[in-house]
C-alpha cells in the first residue's frame, strides 16, 4: 500500500473543500496517510501534493517538521513514555529504564516482531499524574512497572485493541461536513457584511 | 520511601482558603457531562441562546471587558482588550483557539476538551458573534486523540442541532467550525507560529512586528487567538455577566482559574480557584487542594507558571496567584502550570531536562536559539555526566547572555520568539540559586549529598541515589 485509497481520496477531497486553502489540508491528509499505513510513506506524500497542488518538496518540508509523522514502519503499539519535567521529578527515567528492560529494546526503536516502540517524550499533558505515558496516544496515569508489564501483557494478547487501535489512528470519529455546508460561509459573510 | 500524606504543622486554619463557584469546571465529575445531552441537561447553550436573541456583538464584548478576564494561555492579555484590536469593517477575520498545550506541567486545555468540549464550542461560538468572524479554527494538540475524537463528536452533534453552521437557533448568524490538528511541535502553541502550521507550513513563528494576528494573522487576514481556557469561560460571564466574572477573585486577577499543581506534593491535582487570592502555600499545604509536600519535606523551589517561568522559592510561598504581584516578584504565572521541587530535587539534573525540551523544541528559524540552546543543552549534559570543565559556569552564562541580554525578568531576546529566552530561564533560576550543586558536579562529577538523580538516559553517569 502506498498512495491513498479511493476511500481516503474521498475523506481527503472533504477536507480540502471544507478550507479557505487546499495547502491546509496538508497536516490532515498526513495524518491521513498515517492512519493508513501505519506510517507516512513516500508515494503517500507524493500523492498528498497532486490532491493539493503542490510540490513533493513542499508536502516533505512541512511533514519532517512534525514529530508525529514517520518515514519508516514503527511498531504497532508506540508506547510514549513522558519524560517532561513534572514526570521527571516523580519517576519517569526509572519507568523508562524498565520498559527498554521488558521489552528488550532502545528508547527509540522497534522490538523484531513490530509489536512496540519505546520512547521518551516531552511532556504529555498529565502532569499531575506523573509518571504519565500513552500508547498510540491513548493515556495511562500514574503508572508502575508492574502496570507497564500487565499493559504490555495485554497489548499482545491483544485484549485492549478496542480502546487502543494501531499506531496511526487518532480520533476514530470524523468531523463530518454538513449537507447544506456550501452555504455556511457565504451566508456567514452576509450576515455579518449586513452589520 | 513512605507514602503516608503528612499534614503540614505549620499551617491550616480552617476556612482560611478562599472559596468560589466552579465557573468551566462544573461538569468534570458528571459521567456524561462531555455529551450533547449531558451538556444540554445542565444549563448548556443558553448563554448563546442569550447573546444571539438578547445582545448585539457589542454589547457581548463589553461583558467580557467588563470581566477584564485575562488570557489563560501565557501571556495573560486582558481577551476583551485583544478583541477590539481587530481593523474595523476588514472580512474575513477568523477566531483561532490554541489548544496546542504542551508547555511542561501544564494540565488544563486537555481536560476541558475531553470532558466539557460543549462548553468550549459554545465559548467559541460567542465569540465569533462578539468580533464578527464567521469560520473559526480549533487547533488541537496532535497527541491528543480523546479530545479529538470528543470535540469531533461535539461539533457533529451541534451541527446537528443547529449550533454551529447556517441560521444558528433559527436567526440569521451562522458559524463555521473547522477542526484541526496538530503534529507534535511544541512551538506550534506560539499564535503566529500556529496559524504557519494551519495554513500547511512547518510550524516557525513570524516575526512581530509587522505580523500580529488581529491585523495580519491566518491568510493575512484579521485573527483574534485565543486559548481554550479562555473560550471556555464565556458561556458563564454571558450568563452570569462580566460584573459577576470582575467579583470574583482580585481586581487584578479576575474569576476562577485553574491550576494544575504538579510535582512533589502528596496530591497533584488539577484545581479551579479564585484567582488572584489564593497563595502557592495554600494550594500546596491546604487538605483540600494538595495536602503538604511530600514526607513533609522542605519546598527547594518550585515553578509558578510553567518550564518558561523564572523560579521560585520559599520566600515566594505566600504570594497570592496574581498576575501583577507575580509579574512584580520576577516571574510568570503563564499557563497556570506549577511544578512543585522539594528538598531532595538535584537542581543540575532538573535545569537539564527545562533546557533539554527548549533545546529539543527550538524550531530552528534564529540562530542565538538554535545554537545557543544547543549549546546550553550539551554543557549541562556534560556536567551531569561528570564531565564538567572548571569554566563551564561561565560558559552557561555568556551562551545565555546571547540569548536573553542580562538573563533579567521580563526577559529581553535576541530571537524571533520567546522560546529562546524560555530556555535561559532555568538556567539563570538553578545558577543564582544552586551555583554550587553545580560546582560540586564538575569538582566531584555527581552531584551533592542527599538528593536524587534520576537515571536519566543517554547521560552516562551513576550517581548514587542518597535519599
Ligand atoms: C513558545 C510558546 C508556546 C506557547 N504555547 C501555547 C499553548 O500551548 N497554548 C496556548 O494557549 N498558548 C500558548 N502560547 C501563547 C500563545 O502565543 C498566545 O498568546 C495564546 O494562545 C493567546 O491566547 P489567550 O490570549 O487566550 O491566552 C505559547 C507562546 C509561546 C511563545
Ligand atoms: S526563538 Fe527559537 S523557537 Fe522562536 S523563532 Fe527563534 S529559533 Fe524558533
Ligand atoms: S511532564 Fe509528564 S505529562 Fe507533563
Amino acid at each position: 500500500m502506498a498512495r491513498l485509497t479511493d476511500a481516503n481520496v474521498q475523506v481527503a477531497r472533504e477536507i480540502i473543500g471544507r478550507l479557505p486553502r487546499a495547502k491546509s489540508a496538508l497536516i490532515p491528509l498526513l495524518h491521513l496517510a498515517q492512519e493508513q499505513d501505519g506510517y507516512v510513506t513516500n508515494e503517500a506524500m507524493a500523492h498528498i501534493a497532486e490532491l493539493i497542488g503542490i510540490t513533493d518538496a513542499e508536502v516533505y518540508g512541512t511533514a519532517t517538521f512534525y514529530e508525529m509523522f514517520k518515514f519508516e514502519p514503527v511498531g504497532r503499539y508506540c508506547i510514549n513514555i513522558c519524560t517532561g519535567i513534572s514526570c521527571h521529578l516523580t519517576g519517569a527515567w526509572e519507568l523508562l529504564d524498565h520498559a527498554e528492560h521488558l521489552l528488550d529494546v532502545h528508547a527509540g526503536s522497534t522490538t523484531p516482531d513490530g509489536m512496540f516502540t519505546v520512547e521518551g517524550v516531552e511532556c504529555i499533558a498529565a502532569c499531575t499524574e506523573g509518571p504519565a505515558l500513552a500508547v498510540n496516544y491513548r493515556y495511562r496515569y500514574t503508572v508502575t512497572n508492574d502496570q507497564l508489564d500487565q499493559l504490555v501483557d495485554d497489548l499482545r494478547m491483544g485484549r485492549l485493541t478496542d480502546e487502543i487501535p494501531p499506531h496511526g489512528t487518532l480520533a476514530r470519529v470524523r468531523q463530518r461536513t454538513p449537507e447544506n455546508w456550501a452555504n455556511t460561509g457565504k451566508l456567514a459573510q452576509e450576515a455579518v457584511d449586513a452589520r | 520511601m513512605t507514602d503516608q500524606p503528612t499534614t503540614p504543622q505549620h499551617f491550616h486554619v480552617p476556612g482560611l482558603v478562599p472559596t468560589g463557584p466552579q465557573l468551566i469546571t462544573g461538569r468534570f465529575d458528571q459521567a456524561d457531562g462531555f455529551t450533547y445531552d449531558g451538556y444540554v441537561s445542565t444549563g448548556g447553550y443558553t448563554a448563546l441562546r442569550k447573546a444571539l436573541t438578547a445582545m448585539t456583538p457589542q454589547q457581548v464584548h463589553d461583558e467580557v471587558k467588563t470581566s477584564e478576564m485575562q488570557g489563560r494561555g501565557g501571556a495573560g492579555f486582558p481577551a476583551g482588550v485583544k478583541w477590539g484590536f481587530l481593523p474595523a469593517g476588514v472580512f474575513p477575520r477568523y477566531i483561532v483557539i490554541n489548544g496546542d498545550e504542551s508547555e511542561p506541567g501544564t494540565y488544563k486545555d486537555r481536560k476541558l476538551m475531553e470532558l466539557d468540549p460543549h462548553q468550549l464550542i459554545e465559548g467559541i461560538l460567542i465569540a465569533c458573534y462578539a468580533v464578527g468572524a464567521a469560520q473559526a479554527f480549533l487547533y488541537v494538540r496532535g497527541e491528543m486523540a480523546l479530545a479529538q475524537e470528543r470535540i469531533a463528536q461535539a461539533l457533529n452533534d451541534a451541527y446537528a442541532n443547529q449550533l454551529v453552521g447556517t441560521n444558528i437557533m433559527g436567526t440569521d448568524f451562522s458559524v463555521d467550525i473547522v477542526l484541526s490538528w496538530g503534529a507534535g511541535a511544541y512551538i506550534v502553541g506560539e499564535e503566529t507560529a500556529l496559524i504557519e502550521s494551519l495554513e500547511g507550513e512547518r510550524g516557525m513563528p513570524r516575526l512581530k512586528p509587522p505580523y500580529f494576528p488581529a491585523s495580519k494573522g491566518l491568510y493575512m487576514q484579521p485573527t483574534i487567538v485565543n486559548n481554550v481556557e479562555t473560550l471556555s469561560n464565556l458561556p458563564w460571564i454571558i450568563n452570569e455577566s462580566g460584573q459577576a466574572f470582575h467579583d470574583i477573585g482580585a481586581a487584578s486577577s479576575t474569576g476562577m482559574r485553574i491550576f494544575a499543581v504538579s510535582g512533589h506534593v502528596n496530591r497533584t491535582g488539577v484545581f479551579e480557584v479564585p484567582n488572584g487570592v489564593t497563595t502557592f502555600r495554600m494550594l500546596f499545604e491546604a487538605p483540600e487542594y494538595c495536602g503538604g509536600v511530600r514526607q513533609g519535606r522542605g519546598v527547594k523551589a518550585f515553578i509558578p507558571g510553567g518550564a518558561s517561568a523564572m523560579w521560585f522559592f520559599d520566600e515566594h510561598l505566600d504570594l497570592p496567584l496574581d498576575k501583577p504581584t507575580i509579574d512584580k516578584a520576577g516571574s510568570m504565572l503563564g499557563s497556570g502550570a506549577i511544578v512543585v521541587m522539594d528538598d531532595t530535587t538535584d537542581m543540575v539534573a532538573a535545569c537539564w531536562n527545562l533546557v533539554h525540551f527548549f533545546s529539543k523544541e527550538s524550531c530552528g528559524k534564529c540562530t542565538p536559539c538554535r545554537e545557543g540552546t544547543t549549546w546550553l543543552e550539551r554543557i549541562l549534559k556534560r556536567i551531569l555526566a561528570g564531565e564538567g570543565r572548571p569554566d563551564d559556569m561561565d560558559l552557561l552564562i555568556e551562551v545565555s547572555e546571547s540569548i536573553s541580554p542580562g538573563m533579567a525578568w521580563p526577559p529581553r531576546q535576541t530571537t524571533i520568539c520567546p522560546l529562546g529566552p524560555s530556555a535561559v530561564s532555568p538556567i539563570a533560576s538553578a545558577i543564582r540559586r544552586f551555583r554550587h550543586e553545580f560546582e560540586h558536579y564538575i569538582e566531584h562529577g555527581h552531584a551533592i549529598e542527599g538528593v536524587h538523580t534520576p537515571p536519566i538516559h543517554g547521560v552516562a553517569h551513576g550517581a548514587p541515589t542518597h535519599v
